[in-house]
């Protein structure tokens, strides 16, 4: 593109400018994260979509190790999700546990599922993966269906209640909107801050090498089906970190948070914002979140806008939207 | 389990292969459409969920069951053809995983038209009056109407079989889907070939949905169960492979109907265990060709 003559040069010093401060955001993309998720509540209607908006950017993060840096497209995502919500709560529920305990339960919880999941889906390749993904989440949830006596079966796991949580030095309840959402920001700080270790690591440059060419990348000597199970199960330690937040944040599990409808959610929320991004996810859950917001208070008919909606990124803007912004900065 | 009857076991059996017969002409469609066009069809519930709105509709309109059987296929599988000329079409070359999710946004799109239309609750859809009741058949009674569906599937697989094994446009769609290249360069507009096939998978989809409405309650949500029990029988089945979808349906339809016998609060697990094994013993399915997912 640069070898067509600009005629505003006023125009192309501005984008220049724009495009170097992205360029410094990009290079301190967790500072960058972080610093606008704690002023995030205070542009957000209220409290509680500011959460909802950290948790499912977290679930969609997570998604998008394997969906946009690996290229492989899971539609069991919500299995991992489910059982870190699940497992949380009946940390908390049945067992007296108290919210530290509980919270690295339902991230364990998610590994083992996705250990099993990924140990069987993993040899399934191309477009096999995502219906492979999807019934296997799927059994998960007529298995949890099935065990009520743990789980509440259809009515969901009711009562998860982190109570007063005390740090010692600081006490506060999770009853607050604010606290809730500074204790929550706590742990996904913390998670994206590994994420772009992760990324950065040689392990996350293998994860792209499988994406851009799955062959070549086994050739280089790389094997490739243990590294797609790592990506895998590292991918559901995260969604079970963003399951178990939600269970704290709903104070309920209800059975749909293992619906492949949520798996769902987080493809559109990853291809929404731009997958195979870093803020990708999180700026695909707001966009997702916030016109659910909206459109709900007009009409119930919210799936008809989201299909629409996603059918179009599909069709004309499959960069999404921070990729189509990134796309237009290069220009 | 020692009181279950040969009688009961059979009877079990038999509803397993009605129950079959709807997952084989929802395999079919899949297996069809991604032999060819290497789409996953994530809309194949909402089509299965038109078929059997667009029965209710018709029965209305015409009072006929069976001017109603024949049209509705014909009625899904134009919806059909407008989906893979103006919305999948595009997406051609673009990567396998995008189709897939544009038919995944088209399904929320349909079970909600559906649902402004029809509201929430279930619509009746009664059985015909030549196909109540229940018929002997040497071990015991089984109802009418769902010996008459796997009569119906048997005939659909075979129709579907000559159409594409004695047919020269048969021989056009299995050229297609060895090589869509080749097809090209001789001459044979292949997307037509596509745009066909696609509205037979998606018609098929309808029947098996307009078939199945007397039998299940008619909501907008019906379709989202059977897309994962789809979903199951291709993965047993092995992916593109009608002989597998056939198969698979039947085993099971058969599996679930036996656990929900034996053991009911299994049965709609049973799928997935069987899904689960042949996934360990043989990942491309039992007819899939190995490296054809490559």
């Amino acid at each position: 593109m640069s070898d067509i003559p600009m005629r505003d040069t006023e125009l192309q010093v501005s984008g220049n400018r724009l495009a170097g401060i992205v360029r410094s955001i990009a290079r301190h993309r967790v500072l960058a994260v972080s610093a606008f998720l704690l002023l995030f509540p205070l542009i957000m209607p209220y409290e509680a979509l500011a959460v909802n908006i950290l948790i499912f950017g977290l679930f969609a993060l997570g998604f998008n190790l394997v969906f946009g840096y690996m290229g492989v497209l899971s539609f069991g995502h919500a299995a991992f999700f489910g059982i870190g919500s699940y497992a949380t709560g009946i940390a908390i529920v049945h067992l007296g546990l108290s919210w530290l305990p509980a919270i690295l339960l339902g991230v364990a919880g998610a590994g083992v599922v996705a250990m099993i999941m990924g140990g069987m889906a993993i040899r399934s390749r191309g477009i096999y993966f995502a219906m492979v993904t999807l019934a296997l989440a799927q059994c998960v949830y007529y298995l949890v269906y099935q065990m009520s006596d743990w789980t509440g079966g259809e009515d969901g796991l009711t009562g998860v209640k982190a109570g007063e949580i005390n740090l010692g030095f600081f006490e506060f309840n999770l009853v607050d909107p604010t606290a809730k959402y500074y204790f929550m920001y706590v742990f996904v700080v913390i998670a994206i801050f590994l994420f772009s270790r992760i990324l950065n690591s040689p392990f996350g440059a293998v994860l792209e090498a499988i994406r851009e060419n799955e062959n070549r990348a086994r050739a280089c000597g790389y094997n490739v089906l243990l590294t797609k199970w790592y990506a895998f199960v590292i991918s559901g330690l995260f969604c079970g970190l963003a399951g178990s937040l939600n269970a704290l944040h709903l104070s309920v599990v209800p059975i749909e948070s293992l619906h492949y409808h949520l798996s769902g959610q987080a493809v559109m929320m990853s291809l929404l914002g731009g997958m195979g991004t870093f803020f990708g996810p999180f700026v695909g859950a707001m966009a997702f979140l916030l016109l659910e917001d909206i459109i709900t208070t007009m009409t119930t008919h919210w799936p008809l806008f989201l299909g629409t909606i996603f059918m179009i990124f599909v069709l004309f803007f499959p960069k999404g939207i921070w990729g189509s912004v990134l796309h237009w900065m290069k220009r | 389990m020692a009181n279950i009857s040969l009688e009961l076991l059979a009877l079990q059996t038999f509803t397993g292969l009605a129950l079959g017969s709807v997952f084989v002409l929802l395999g079919i469609g899949l297996s069809l459409i991604f032999g060819l066009l290497t789409v996953v069809n994530f809309a194949h519930g909402a089509f299965y969920m038109l078929g059997a709105y667009a029965g209710v509709f018709l029965i209305g309109l015409t009072g006929n069951f069976w001017l109603t059987l024949a049209l509705v296929p014909v009625v899904v599988g134009c919806i059909g053809l407008g989906v893979e000329r103006f919305l999948v079409r595009p997406l051609y070359g673009r990567g396998i995983d995008y189709p897939l999710l544009l038919t995944f946004g088209l399904g929320l799109v349909l079970v909600e038209l559906v649902r402004i239309t029809y509201g929430l609750d279930g619509v009746p859809f009664d059985t015909p009056k030549e196909l109540r009741g229940a018929t002997d058949l040497g071990f015991g009674f089984f109802p009418t109407y769902r010996i008459f569906i796997i009569g119906i599937t048997a005939l659909i697989v075979t129709a579907l079989w000559l159409f594409i094994e004695k047919t020269s446009f048969g021989l056009v769609i299995r050229s297609g889907a060895r090589d869509p290249e080749i097809v090209r360069v001789l001459g044979t507009d292949i997307s037509k070939v596509w745009l066909i096939v696609f509205a037979i998978g998606t018609g098929v989809a309808g029947l098996a949905g307009v078939l199945s409405a007397p039998m299940r309650s008619v909501i907008p949500d019906m379709g989202t169960t059977v897309l994962v029990e789809a979903f199951v029988v291709t993965v047993v089945g092995g992916m593109g492979s009608l002989v597998g979808a056939v198969v698979a349906g039947l085993l099971v339809g058969v599996v679930v109907s036996i656990t929900s016998l034996v053991a009911p609060e299994l049965s709609d697990l049973s799928m997935f265990v069987l899904m689960a094994l042949v996934l360990l013993i043989r990942p491309q399915g039992l007819f899939g060709k190995k490296g054809l997912m490559g």
